[in-house]
Protein backbone atom coordinates (compact mmCIF):
# COMPACT_ATOMS: atom_id res chain seq x y z
CA UNK A 1 0.00 0.00 0.00
CA UNK A 2 1.46 3.55 -0.51
CA UNK A 3 1.45 5.51 1.87
CA UNK A 4 -1.29 8.33 2.45
CA UNK A 5 -1.75 11.54 4.70
CA UNK A 6 -4.86 10.80 6.61
CA UNK A 7 -7.92 13.08 8.49
CA UNK A 8 -10.62 12.53 10.46
CA UNK A 9 -14.02 14.71 9.46
CA UNK A 10 -15.84 16.06 12.17
CA UNK A 11 -18.75 17.01 9.50
CA UNK A 12 -20.35 16.62 6.45
CA UNK A 13 -18.78 20.49 5.56
CA UNK A 14 -15.43 19.46 6.45
CA UNK A 15 -15.31 16.33 4.61
CA UNK A 16 -16.14 17.74 1.64
CA UNK A 17 -13.83 20.95 1.96
CA UNK A 18 -10.92 18.03 2.68
CA UNK A 19 -12.20 15.75 0.22
CA UNK A 20 -11.33 18.65 -2.94
CA UNK A 21 -7.74 18.15 -2.45
CA UNK A 22 -5.73 16.25 -5.20
CA UNK A 23 -5.53 12.66 -5.00
CA UNK A 24 -7.93 12.56 -2.26
CA UNK A 25 -10.63 9.77 -1.51
CA UNK A 26 -13.44 9.61 1.49
CA UNK A 27 -13.25 6.32 3.49
CA UNK A 28 -16.10 5.19 5.59
CA UNK A 29 -16.43 1.22 5.72
CA UNK A 30 -13.24 0.87 3.73
CA UNK A 31 -14.00 -2.86 2.47
CA UNK A 32 -13.44 -2.32 -1.63
CA UNK A 33 -11.43 0.85 -0.70
CA UNK A 34 -8.55 -0.69 1.02
CA UNK A 35 -8.76 -4.19 -0.74
CA UNK A 36 -7.71 -1.74 -3.82
CA UNK A 37 -5.00 0.21 -2.11
CA UNK A 38 -3.39 -3.29 -0.61
CA UNK A 39 -3.29 -4.07 -4.85
CA UNK A 40 -2.33 -0.50 -5.51
CA UNK A 41 -4.77 -0.32 -8.17
CA UNK A 42 -5.77 2.57 -5.77
CA UNK A 43 -3.57 4.94 -4.47
CA UNK A 44 -4.58 7.73 -2.49
CA UNK A 45 -2.09 10.68 -1.53
CA UNK A 46 -4.90 11.16 1.40
CA UNK A 47 -7.86 9.52 3.14
CA UNK A 48 -10.58 11.49 4.74
CA UNK A 49 -12.54 9.08 7.10
CA UNK A 50 -15.91 10.04 7.17
CA UNK A 51 -17.21 7.00 9.05
CA UNK A 52 -18.03 9.12 12.47
CA UNK A 53 -20.29 11.82 10.45
CA UNK A 54 -23.98 11.47 12.02
CA UNK A 55 -25.52 10.30 8.17
CA UNK A 56 -26.51 6.97 10.12
CA UNK A 57 -30.52 7.39 9.98
CA UNK A 58 -33.18 5.74 8.05
CA UNK A 59 -35.88 7.97 8.28
CA UNK A 60 -39.45 8.44 6.61
CA UNK A 61 -39.81 11.48 4.92
CA UNK A 62 -43.26 13.10 3.30
CA UNK A 63 -44.60 11.39 0.55
CA UNK A 64 -44.17 8.07 2.11
CA UNK A 65 -40.75 7.51 1.06
CA UNK A 66 -37.63 6.93 3.13
CA UNK A 67 -34.34 8.21 3.59
CA UNK A 68 -31.34 6.42 4.37
CA UNK A 69 -28.12 7.83 5.97
CA UNK A 70 -24.77 7.46 3.44
CA UNK A 71 -22.98 5.58 6.42
CA UNK A 72 -26.05 3.01 6.97
CA UNK A 73 -24.11 -0.34 7.33
CA UNK A 74 -25.40 -2.60 4.63
CA UNK A 75 -26.74 -5.36 7.81
CA UNK A 76 -28.78 -2.39 9.46
CA UNK A 77 -30.36 -1.46 5.98
CA UNK A 78 -31.31 -4.70 5.47
CA UNK A 79 -32.66 -5.36 8.89
CA UNK A 80 -34.46 -2.45 9.41
CA UNK A 81 -38.24 -2.70 9.81
CA UNK A 82 -39.23 -0.06 6.95
CA UNK A 83 -37.27 -1.56 4.22
CA UNK A 84 -38.34 -5.11 5.52
CA UNK A 85 -41.64 -3.95 5.18
CA UNK A 86 -41.94 -1.90 2.11
CA UNK A 87 -38.96 -2.48 0.23
CA UNK A 88 -38.54 -6.21 0.03
CA UNK A 89 -36.57 -5.82 -2.98
CA UNK A 90 -33.89 -3.94 -1.31
CA UNK A 91 -33.39 -6.04 1.62
CA UNK A 92 -32.95 -9.15 -0.28
CA UNK A 93 -31.04 -7.41 -2.75
CA UNK A 94 -28.83 -6.53 0.22
CA UNK A 95 -28.65 -10.28 1.94
CA UNK A 96 -27.55 -11.61 -1.46
CA UNK A 97 -24.19 -9.52 -1.50
CA UNK A 98 -20.88 -10.37 0.64
CA UNK A 99 -20.67 -11.67 3.92
CA UNK A 100 -22.06 -10.98 7.09
CA UNK A 101 -18.91 -9.34 8.42
CA UNK A 102 -18.57 -7.02 4.74
CA UNK A 103 -21.89 -6.29 5.16
CA UNK A 104 -21.56 -5.40 9.15
CA UNK A 105 -18.63 -2.58 7.78
CA UNK A 106 -19.95 -2.05 4.04
CA UNK A 107 -21.83 1.52 3.91
CA UNK A 108 -24.91 2.55 1.46
CA UNK A 109 -22.44 5.09 0.06
CA UNK A 110 -19.64 2.81 -0.77
CA UNK A 111 -22.12 0.22 -1.87
CA UNK A 112 -23.20 2.57 -4.62
CA UNK A 113 -19.44 3.29 -5.62
CA UNK A 114 -17.84 -0.04 -5.50
CA UNK A 115 -15.64 -1.03 -8.24
CA UNK A 116 -15.74 -3.51 -10.68
CA UNK A 117 -14.57 -6.83 -10.17
CA UNK A 118 -13.33 -7.64 -13.80
CA UNK A 119 -10.38 -9.78 -13.15
CA UNK A 120 -7.97 -7.77 -15.62
CA UNK A 121 -8.65 -4.01 -13.66
CA UNK A 122 -7.74 -6.02 -10.26
CA UNK A 123 -4.57 -7.40 -12.16
CA UNK A 124 -1.93 -4.78 -12.37
CA UNK A 125 -0.44 -6.65 -15.66
CA UNK A 126 -2.70 -6.35 -17.54
CA UNK A 127 -3.94 -3.86 -19.63
CA UNK A 128 -6.94 -2.42 -18.50
CA UNK A 129 -8.65 0.73 -19.54
CA UNK A 130 -10.34 1.48 -16.63
CA UNK A 131 -7.10 1.26 -14.05
CA UNK A 132 -5.15 3.01 -16.66
CA UNK A 133 -6.87 4.77 -19.11
CA UNK A 134 -5.65 4.30 -22.62
CA UNK A 135 -3.60 0.80 -21.62
CA UNK A 136 -6.22 -1.05 -23.68
CA UNK A 137 -8.32 -4.04 -22.65
CA UNK A 138 -7.50 -7.68 -21.68
CA UNK A 139 -10.84 -8.66 -20.56
CA UNK A 140 -12.45 -8.68 -24.04
CA UNK A 141 -10.20 -11.50 -25.95
CA UNK A 142 -9.48 -12.99 -22.02
CA UNK A 143 -11.35 -14.67 -19.20
CA UNK A 144 -14.90 -12.96 -19.63
CA UNK A 145 -17.35 -15.04 -18.10
CA UNK A 146 -18.34 -12.56 -15.25
CA UNK A 147 -18.37 -9.47 -17.66
CA UNK A 148 -20.79 -7.01 -19.60
CA UNK A 149 -22.69 -8.31 -22.25
CA UNK A 150 -24.80 -4.49 -22.13
CA UNK A 151 -23.92 -1.55 -22.37
CA UNK A 152 -20.23 -2.34 -23.53
CA UNK A 153 -17.43 0.10 -25.07
CA UNK A 154 -13.85 -0.96 -27.15
CA UNK A 155 -12.31 -0.07 -24.18
CA UNK A 156 -14.44 -1.62 -21.55
CA UNK A 157 -16.72 -4.62 -20.80
CA UNK A 158 -16.72 -4.18 -17.15
CA UNK A 159 -19.99 -4.71 -15.02
CA UNK A 160 -21.11 -3.48 -11.95
CA UNK A 161 -20.56 -5.31 -9.04
CA UNK A 162 -22.94 -4.20 -6.54
CA UNK A 163 -26.47 -5.86 -5.64
CA UNK A 164 -28.08 -3.11 -3.83
CA UNK A 165 -27.63 -0.23 -6.27
CA UNK A 166 -29.92 -2.43 -8.74
CA UNK A 167 -32.51 -2.94 -6.32
CA UNK A 168 -32.19 0.97 -6.30
CA UNK A 169 -32.66 1.63 -9.93
CA UNK A 170 -35.74 -0.49 -9.19
CA UNK A 171 -36.99 1.67 -6.98
CA UNK A 172 -35.91 4.97 -8.56
CA UNK A 173 -33.68 6.12 -5.88
CA UNK A 174 -32.27 9.50 -6.07
CA UNK A 175 -28.63 9.96 -4.37
CA UNK A 176 -28.44 13.45 -2.35
CA UNK A 177 -25.09 14.60 -2.16
CA UNK A 178 -22.79 17.72 -0.88
CA UNK A 179 -20.42 19.51 -3.13
CA UNK A 180 -17.62 22.00 -2.68
CA UNK A 181 -19.35 25.31 -2.32
CA UNK A 182 -22.24 23.93 0.11
CA UNK A 183 -24.17 23.26 -3.26
CA UNK A 184 -26.70 19.75 -2.15
CA UNK A 185 -27.62 17.91 -5.58
CA UNK A 186 -30.24 15.60 -6.40
CA UNK A 187 -29.18 12.93 -9.32
CA UNK A 188 -31.70 10.36 -9.64
CA UNK A 189 -30.27 6.81 -10.03
CA UNK A 190 -30.52 7.08 -13.67
CA UNK A 191 -28.66 9.61 -14.10
CA UNK A 192 -25.76 8.20 -11.30
CA UNK A 193 -24.04 6.00 -13.40
CA UNK A 194 -21.88 6.42 -16.74
CA UNK A 195 -21.63 4.31 -19.62
CA UNK A 196 -17.73 3.27 -20.55
CA UNK A 197 -17.71 4.76 -24.08
CA UNK A 198 -14.02 6.12 -24.14
CA UNK A 199 -13.23 6.79 -20.41
CA UNK A 200 -14.23 3.81 -18.31
CA UNK A 201 -12.20 5.22 -15.42
CA UNK A 202 -15.48 7.66 -15.15
CA UNK A 203 -18.29 6.14 -13.86
CA UNK A 204 -20.35 8.37 -12.05
CA UNK A 205 -21.86 11.95 -11.67
CA UNK A 206 -20.11 12.79 -8.57
CA UNK A 207 -17.66 15.79 -8.50
CA UNK A 208 -13.98 15.95 -7.06
CA UNK A 209 -14.93 16.08 -3.40
CA UNK A 210 -18.28 15.84 -3.83
CA UNK A 211 -19.80 13.55 -0.84
CA UNK A 212 -22.85 11.28 -0.76
CA UNK A 213 -25.08 12.45 2.28
CA UNK A 214 -27.94 10.30 1.60
CA UNK A 215 -30.01 7.98 -0.74
CA UNK A 216 -33.98 8.39 -1.10
CA UNK A 217 -36.62 6.22 -2.23
CA UNK A 218 -40.29 7.41 -3.19
CA UNK A 219 -43.17 5.57 -1.73
CA UNK A 220 -42.53 1.90 -2.42
CA UNK A 221 -44.76 1.14 -5.72
CA UNK A 222 -47.34 -0.96 -5.39
CA UNK A 223 -46.89 -4.63 -6.11
CA UNK A 224 -44.51 -7.69 -5.56
CA UNK A 225 -41.00 -7.34 -4.97
CA UNK A 226 -38.01 -9.98 -5.33
CA UNK A 227 -34.39 -9.91 -6.06
CA UNK A 228 -33.50 -13.37 -7.99
CA UNK A 229 -29.64 -13.67 -8.32
CA UNK A 230 -27.94 -16.41 -10.15
CA UNK A 231 -24.06 -16.94 -9.44
CA UNK A 232 -21.49 -19.61 -9.65
CA UNK A 233 -21.79 -20.36 -5.66
CA UNK A 234 -25.08 -20.27 -3.35
CA UNK A 235 -23.80 -17.70 -1.25
CA UNK A 236 -20.95 -14.70 -1.35
CA UNK A 237 -20.47 -14.49 -4.67
CA UNK A 238 -20.95 -11.84 -7.51
CA UNK A 239 -23.79 -12.28 -10.24
CA UNK A 240 -23.78 -13.57 -13.12
CA UNK A 241 -27.09 -11.98 -13.49
CA UNK A 242 -29.27 -10.71 -11.46
CA UNK A 243 -33.19 -9.05 -12.13
CA UNK A 244 -34.69 -6.67 -8.94
CA UNK A 245 -38.35 -7.20 -10.00
CA UNK A 246 -41.33 -5.16 -8.96
CA UNK A 247 -44.67 -6.27 -10.67
CA UNK A 248 -48.41 -5.10 -10.09
CA UNK A 249 -51.43 -7.36 -11.57
CA UNK A 250 -54.97 -6.01 -12.04
CA UNK A 251 -57.89 -7.87 -13.12
CA UNK A 252 -55.77 -10.25 -14.79
CA UNK A 253 -53.36 -7.44 -16.53
CA UNK A 254 -49.99 -6.52 -15.79
CA UNK A 255 -50.88 -2.77 -13.83
CA UNK A 256 -46.66 -2.08 -13.71
CA UNK A 257 -43.58 -3.73 -14.23
CA UNK A 258 -39.85 -2.38 -12.66
CA UNK A 259 -37.21 -4.03 -13.47
CA UNK A 260 -33.27 -3.87 -13.44
CA UNK A 261 -30.86 -6.24 -13.82
CA UNK A 262 -27.41 -6.97 -12.30
CA UNK A 263 -24.23 -8.68 -13.83
CA UNK A 264 -25.19 -7.51 -17.16
CA UNK A 265 -23.69 -4.17 -18.21
CA UNK A 266 -21.52 -1.14 -16.20
CA UNK A 267 -24.18 -0.12 -14.20
CA UNK A 268 -27.33 -1.41 -12.62
CA UNK A 269 -29.44 -1.44 -16.18
CA UNK A 270 -32.72 -0.70 -16.58
CA UNK A 271 -34.78 -0.71 -19.71
CA UNK A 272 -38.08 0.51 -19.99
CA UNK A 273 -38.75 -0.29 -23.13
CA UNK A 274 -39.09 -4.38 -21.24
CA UNK A 275 -41.60 -2.76 -18.80
CA UNK A 276 -43.62 -1.13 -21.55
CA UNK A 277 -43.87 -4.50 -23.21
CA UNK A 278 -45.61 -5.47 -20.39
CA UNK A 279 -47.84 -3.36 -19.00
CA UNK A 280 -51.34 -3.37 -19.90
CA UNK A 281 -51.20 -6.83 -20.97
CA UNK A 282 -51.74 -10.71 -19.61
CA UNK A 283 -48.99 -12.22 -18.64
CA UNK A 284 -47.69 -15.08 -20.47
CA UNK A 285 -44.50 -16.76 -20.88
CA UNK A 286 -44.79 -15.44 -24.57
CA UNK A 287 -45.21 -12.19 -23.61
CA UNK A 288 -42.03 -12.81 -21.10
CA UNK A 289 -40.19 -14.00 -24.04
CA UNK A 290 -41.26 -10.47 -26.01
CA UNK A 291 -39.96 -8.29 -22.77
CA UNK A 292 -36.27 -10.62 -22.91
CA UNK A 293 -36.22 -9.87 -27.17
CA UNK A 294 -36.47 -6.41 -25.83
CA UNK A 295 -33.95 -6.20 -23.28
CA UNK A 296 -31.27 -8.01 -25.03
CA UNK A 297 -31.94 -7.04 -28.66
CA UNK A 298 -28.35 -5.08 -28.52
CA UNK A 299 -26.89 -7.65 -26.25
CA UNK A 300 -23.32 -8.74 -27.38
CA UNK A 301 -21.24 -11.62 -25.68
CA UNK A 302 -17.56 -11.42 -25.79
CA UNK A 303 -16.95 -15.57 -25.62
CA UNK A 304 -17.04 -16.66 -22.53
CA UNK A 305 -19.78 -14.78 -21.52
CA UNK A 306 -21.99 -15.47 -24.38
CA UNK A 307 -23.88 -17.75 -21.77
CA UNK A 308 -25.66 -14.33 -20.13
CA UNK A 309 -27.63 -13.97 -22.55
CA UNK A 310 -29.72 -17.00 -22.63
CA UNK A 311 -29.25 -17.49 -18.91
CA UNK A 312 -30.63 -13.66 -18.97
CA UNK A 313 -33.56 -14.66 -20.84
CA UNK A 314 -34.50 -17.89 -18.36
CA UNK A 315 -33.77 -15.30 -15.31
CA UNK A 316 -35.85 -12.91 -16.53
CA UNK A 317 -39.07 -15.47 -17.87
CA UNK A 318 -38.54 -16.94 -14.43
CA UNK A 319 -38.84 -13.82 -12.21
CA UNK A 320 -41.67 -12.73 -14.41
CA UNK A 321 -43.50 -15.94 -13.49
CA UNK A 322 -42.80 -15.73 -9.92
CA UNK A 323 -43.75 -11.99 -9.62
CA UNK A 324 -47.43 -12.79 -11.28
CA UNK A 325 -48.28 -15.76 -10.15
CA UNK B 1 -2.77 5.05 18.87
CA UNK B 2 -4.90 3.74 22.03
CA UNK B 3 -7.01 0.78 21.69
CA UNK B 4 -9.48 -0.86 23.61
CA UNK B 5 -9.14 -4.55 22.83
CA UNK B 6 -11.01 -7.35 25.17
CA UNK B 7 -11.60 -4.51 28.03
CA UNK B 8 -7.72 -3.97 28.19
CA UNK B 9 -6.20 -0.88 27.20
CA UNK B 10 -3.26 -0.64 24.47
CA UNK B 11 -0.82 1.68 23.27
CA UNK B 12 0.92 1.09 19.92
CA UNK B 13 2.86 3.07 17.22
CA UNK B 14 2.03 1.95 13.92
CA UNK B 15 2.11 3.36 10.38
CA UNK B 16 -0.99 4.91 9.45
CA UNK B 17 -1.54 2.34 6.99
CA UNK B 18 -1.69 -0.83 9.46
CA UNK B 19 -4.88 -2.55 9.27
CA UNK B 20 -6.63 -3.51 12.27
CA UNK B 21 -5.38 -7.08 11.80
CA UNK B 22 -1.82 -6.09 11.72
CA UNK B 23 -1.91 -3.89 14.47
CA UNK B 24 -3.19 -7.17 16.50
CA UNK B 25 -0.84 -9.54 15.43
CA UNK B 26 2.06 -7.51 14.91
CA UNK B 27 2.47 -4.54 17.39
CA UNK B 28 -0.01 -6.33 20.22
CA UNK B 29 1.15 -9.85 19.96
CA UNK B 30 -2.42 -10.60 19.85
CA UNK B 31 -1.75 -13.38 17.14
CA UNK B 32 -5.36 -15.32 17.91
CA UNK B 33 -6.53 -13.37 14.75
CA UNK B 34 -5.39 -14.95 11.75
CA UNK B 35 -4.06 -13.73 8.20
CA UNK B 36 -5.46 -15.53 5.37
CA UNK B 37 -6.48 -13.76 2.75
CA UNK B 38 -6.19 -10.31 3.47
CA UNK B 39 -8.84 -8.96 1.47
CA UNK B 40 -11.74 -10.12 3.56
CA UNK B 41 -12.17 -13.07 1.53
CA UNK B 42 -11.32 -15.88 4.04
CA UNK B 43 -13.23 -14.66 7.73
CA UNK B 44 -10.04 -15.96 9.40
CA UNK B 45 -9.31 -12.59 11.05
CA UNK B 46 -13.13 -11.92 12.01
CA UNK B 47 -13.12 -9.97 15.31
CA UNK B 48 -16.05 -8.56 17.14
CA UNK B 49 -16.00 -4.17 17.01
CA UNK B 50 -18.54 -2.68 19.46
CA UNK B 51 -20.21 -6.38 19.13
CA UNK B 52 -20.34 -7.04 15.50
CA UNK B 53 -18.62 -9.31 13.80
CA UNK B 54 -16.28 -7.18 10.77
CA UNK B 55 -13.05 -8.28 8.66
CA UNK B 56 -9.60 -6.70 10.65
CA UNK B 57 -7.84 -7.02 7.46
CA UNK B 58 -10.05 -4.61 5.63
CA UNK B 59 -10.09 -2.01 8.34
CA UNK B 60 -7.35 0.61 9.13
CA UNK B 61 -6.39 0.06 13.09
CA UNK B 62 -6.39 4.14 13.14
CA UNK B 63 -10.44 4.16 12.51
CA UNK B 64 -10.66 2.14 15.65
CA UNK B 65 -9.23 3.88 18.64
CA UNK B 66 -12.96 4.99 19.62
CA UNK B 67 -14.17 1.42 19.90
CA UNK B 68 -14.81 -1.65 22.01
CA UNK B 69 -12.60 -4.56 20.32
CA UNK B 70 -13.05 -7.94 21.30
CA UNK B 71 -10.66 -11.18 20.04
CA UNK B 72 -10.58 -14.54 20.09
CA UNK B 73 -8.21 -13.88 23.28
CA UNK B 74 -11.18 -12.19 24.99
CA UNK B 75 -13.71 -14.64 24.70
CA UNK B 76 -12.52 -17.08 27.12
CA UNK B 77 -9.70 -18.82 28.58
CA UNK B 78 -7.95 -22.72 28.42
CA UNK B 79 -9.46 -23.11 31.98
CA UNK B 80 -12.54 -20.99 30.64
CA UNK B 81 -13.76 -21.96 27.28
CA UNK B 82 -16.57 -19.69 25.60
CA UNK B 83 -19.53 -22.30 24.78
CA UNK B 84 -18.89 -21.79 21.31
CA UNK B 85 -14.95 -23.05 22.14
CA UNK B 86 -16.17 -25.79 24.01
CA UNK B 87 -18.66 -26.79 21.36
CA UNK B 88 -15.76 -26.14 18.72
CA UNK B 89 -13.22 -29.13 20.80
CA UNK B 90 -16.37 -31.40 21.70
CA UNK B 91 -18.04 -31.69 17.83
CA UNK B 92 -14.60 -31.48 16.49
CA UNK B 93 -15.35 -28.43 14.29
CA UNK B 94 -11.75 -27.91 12.65
CA UNK B 95 -8.84 -29.84 11.52
CA UNK B 96 -5.70 -27.86 11.12
CA UNK B 97 -7.20 -24.92 13.36
CA UNK B 98 -6.58 -21.61 11.59
CA UNK B 99 -9.66 -20.77 10.22
CA UNK B 100 -11.02 -21.19 13.66
CA UNK B 101 -10.88 -18.08 16.29
CA UNK B 102 -12.28 -16.33 12.98
CA UNK B 103 -15.14 -19.10 12.64
CA UNK B 104 -15.98 -18.62 16.26
CA UNK B 105 -15.66 -15.04 16.33
CA UNK B 106 -18.11 -14.59 13.36
CA UNK B 107 -20.35 -17.29 15.29
CA UNK B 108 -20.32 -15.60 18.53
CA UNK B 109 -21.50 -12.01 16.25
CA UNK B 110 -24.13 -13.94 13.76
CA UNK B 111 -25.73 -15.75 17.07
CA UNK B 112 -26.21 -11.75 18.22
CA UNK B 113 -27.67 -10.94 14.48
CA UNK B 114 -30.34 -14.12 14.90
CA UNK B 115 -30.93 -12.53 17.93
CA UNK B 116 -31.87 -9.46 16.59
CA UNK B 117 -34.21 -10.74 14.57
CA UNK B 118 -31.94 -9.84 11.09
CA UNK B 119 -33.32 -11.82 8.32
CA UNK B 120 -30.70 -13.90 5.75
CA UNK B 121 -30.66 -14.63 2.34
CA UNK B 122 -32.23 -18.04 2.41
CA UNK B 123 -34.99 -16.34 4.88
CA UNK B 124 -38.31 -17.21 3.68
CA UNK B 125 -39.89 -14.75 5.35
CA UNK B 126 -38.11 -11.69 6.28
CA UNK B 127 -39.82 -11.29 9.48
CA UNK B 128 -39.54 -14.56 11.05
CA UNK B 129 -37.20 -16.99 10.16
CA UNK B 130 -36.62 -20.42 11.86
CA UNK B 131 -33.30 -21.05 12.81
CA UNK B 132 -32.47 -23.84 10.35
CA UNK B 133 -28.72 -25.42 9.30
CA UNK B 134 -29.52 -23.64 6.00
CA UNK B 135 -29.62 -20.06 7.83
CA UNK B 136 -26.12 -21.29 9.83
CA UNK B 137 -24.54 -22.22 6.46
CA UNK B 138 -25.71 -19.05 4.75
CA UNK B 139 -24.82 -16.77 7.59
CA UNK B 140 -21.38 -18.20 7.80
CA UNK B 141 -20.38 -18.48 4.42
CA UNK B 142 -17.84 -15.32 5.30
CA UNK B 143 -15.72 -17.91 7.00
CA UNK B 144 -14.00 -20.59 4.91
CA UNK B 145 -12.68 -23.30 6.44
CA UNK B 146 -9.49 -25.19 3.75
CA UNK B 147 -10.44 -28.61 5.69
CA UNK B 148 -13.52 -28.64 4.96
CA UNK B 149 -14.88 -28.92 8.32
CA UNK B 150 -18.02 -27.48 7.89
CA UNK B 151 -20.49 -29.98 9.21
CA UNK B 152 -19.14 -30.21 12.49
CA UNK B 153 -18.70 -26.30 12.31
CA UNK B 154 -22.74 -26.16 11.78
CA UNK B 155 -23.33 -29.34 14.69
CA UNK B 156 -20.92 -26.80 17.29
CA UNK B 157 -22.92 -23.57 16.01
CA UNK B 158 -26.32 -25.53 16.45
CA UNK B 159 -25.54 -27.08 19.79
CA UNK B 160 -24.80 -23.16 20.99
CA UNK B 161 -28.06 -21.46 19.36
CA UNK B 162 -30.53 -24.32 20.67
CA UNK B 163 -28.98 -24.19 24.29
CA UNK B 164 -29.17 -20.37 24.11
CA UNK B 165 -32.96 -20.75 22.76
CA UNK B 166 -33.69 -23.15 25.66
CA UNK B 167 -32.15 -20.77 28.43
CA UNK B 168 -34.27 -18.02 27.07
CA UNK B 169 -37.59 -20.28 26.58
Amino acid sequence: MKLFDYAKADSAETAVREGAGRDTKFIAGGTNLLDLMKLQIETPARLVDISRLPLNDIEEIDGGGVRIGALVPNSDLAAHPIIRDRYEVLSRALLAGASGQLRNKASTGGNLLQRTRCYYFYETAARCNKRVPGSGCDAKDGFNRILAVLGTSEACIATHPSDMAVAMRALDATIVTLGQDGEKRRIAIGDFYRLPGDTPDVENALRPGELITHIELPAPPAGKQTYRKVRDRASYAFALVSVAGIVAVKDGKIASARLAFGGLGPMPWRDEGVERVLVGQAPSDALFGEAADVLLREARGFGSNDFKIPLTRRTLVATLRELTA
Amino acid sequence: MQFTINGQPYQAEADIRTSLLDLLREHLSLTGSKKGCDHGQCGACTVLVNGRRINACLTLAVMHQDDDIVTIEGLGTPDKLHPLQAAFVKHDGFQCGYCTPGQICSAVGMLDEVQKGWPSHVSADLHDADFTDDEIRERMSGNICRCSAYPNIVDAIREVADTKAEASA
